[in-house]
């Protein structure tokens, strides 16, 4: 699945544009509107519940090209958060009593300005979340970066999609499933993820192909009794991600004919008790240039917030904010599949 | 008809509620809670249907349950023991019959 893959931008592919991925998504057959679904289960329109969650996506560069990567990131890309537009996120920040600071990619610690921002966010006495990959704590130019989240008390966010080597190489890259253990050895080793550690690690699951996650507590179990028995690893929490049908992700269904069949699968589990907590209604999200997104999935298919006055950070206005309609399209039956799917796992 | 088996025809499974509704739903009920989490769990029942599906060679169930077993975190290694065991068992089954050959010679033989 992943020999050498590259960035759909980088290969120059049609689906490297939001635009084109969302006409794929909106020509599908048999596959419903996701507002006509919402509405034959009762639901208004989705609104805000209150923002909860500041995301920030500090840009595309990734050291992994993984194969299922809704941001098509890689080590080629070089879209990158200014300290200037970092500046205008704190300056809205500060302006609101969001508790949480959702630091996400690419991989996130290659911006330049990363641990400027961390220290800055915690000035403001706000929790981090850093979305990591793992392998980065362990490469050249990365000294010392496991100890400075564990100081500034950043909650590590981490991709593992399974216990062993061979599903997690051909997600994440050749040699990825040996580094990954050895950065997790790490983080348990300064006390990240131990029992009763106040330094959160926990584990994100996504399938490696064109499944579903199934019970989120069931897979935390599995992964649990494996780490732990081979590899002596500890960590608090697992979240199952449901793969959203965009992008790189999107490519692989397209190629591999599974496409019809997992938007037909992702509508069958279309889950009514997970609409009311999908992550749009409680999280915004901030794109490397300062554009505002209601999720990072509407942000890799170039979908703005729909209030043109709040669409750049610099124009922030949480009452608007609050008050938005949610930009909605069929990649939205991902959130809503089985015990529904968020950046926190699980929904129900 | 060109064959018996289409994939699509999984998905109408639950067609065969039209005209006999009441069992469905009992069928149904009693399904759902033979795959609920009790003293095995889900994943561990998904395994031992996958390789039931193969006892009974239903090309439905096989589809169903190998991505039931995948959803539920097992892996190929496991779902191929698993399948392991099915074929075992029906191998040995036939293999234990050969005791009442045994025995029937043992007994007409001279």
């Amino acid at each position: 699945m992943h020999a050498g893959l590259t960035s759909l931008k980088r290969r120059h592919s049609s689906l490297a544009s939001g635009e084109e991925q969302v006409r794929v998504l909106e020509t599908v057959q048999g596959i419903p509107s996701f507002e006509s679904k919402l509405q034959a289960a009762g639901f208004p329109a989705l609104r805000p519940s209150g923002i909860e969650i500041f995301q920030i996506n500090v840009g595309k560069l990734c050291n992994q090209t993984c194969a299922h990567c809704h941001v098509d990131a890689g080590p080629d890309r070089e879209e990158s958060m200014s300290r200037e537009t970092m500046e205008l996120c704190l300056a809205a920040l500060a302006g609101t009593s969001i508790p949480k600071v959702d630091i996400t990619g690419g991989a996130p610690e290659l911006n330049p300005n990363f641990r400027w921002l961390v220290q800055q966010v915690r000035g403001l006495g706000r929790q981090v979340i850093d979305r990591c990959n793992l392998s980065v704590l362990l490469i050249q130019g990365q000294a010392g970066l496991a100890e400075f989240l564990a100081e500034y008390g950043v909650e590590i966010i981490c991709s593992l999609p399974y216990f062993q080597e061979r599903e997690t190489d051909r997600q994440r890259g050749a040699g990825v499933f040996e580094k990954s253990i050895q950065a997790l050895q790490l983080l348990n080793r300064i006390g990240y993820g131990r029992k009763g550690s106040p330094l959160s690690l926990n584990l994100v699951y996504n399938p490696v192909g064109a499944f579903l996650p199934g019970s989120q507590k069931g897979i935390e179990a599995e992964f649990r009794r494996n780490l732990e028995k081979k590899y002596g690893i500890e960590f608090h929490h697992l979240y199952c991600i449901t793969n959203m049908p965009i992008s790189r992700f999107l490519e692989f269904l397209l190629m591999s004919g599974n496409y019809e069949k997992y938007m037909q699968k992702l509508v069958q589990a279309f889950n009514p008790a997970a609409v009311e907590g999908v992550m749009c209604r409680n999280t915004i999200s901030v794109g490397w240039d300062g554009t505002i997104y209601d999720c990072d999935f509407n942000q890799m298919l170039d979908l703005p917030v729909s209030y043109s006055s709040a669409m750049h950070i610099s124009q922030f206005s949480l009452a608007k904010l609050n008050s938005r309609p949610i930009v909605t399209g069929r990649h939205c039956f991902g959130c809503t599949a089985g015990a529904g799917s968020s950046c926190a796992g699980s929904i129900t | 008809m060109e064959h018996y088996y289409h994939q699509t025809d999984l998905a109408k499974f639950s067609d065969m509620g039209k005209d006999s509704p009441e069992l469905w739903d009992k069928f149904l009920n009693w399904y759902n809670g033979v795959f609920a989490e009790g003293a095995l769990t889900e994943r561990e029942k998904s395994l031992i249907a996958l390789a039931v599906a193969h006892t009974v060679q239903c090309p439905y169930c096989i589809d169903a349950y190998t991505n039931s077993c995948l959803e539920k975190g097992s892996n190929i290694e496991q779902m191929t023991e698993a399948v392991h065991v099915a074929a075992a068992i029906r191998g040995g089954a036939s293999l234990v019959h050969g005791v009442q050959m045994r025995n029937i010679v043992e007994k007409t033989q001279m």
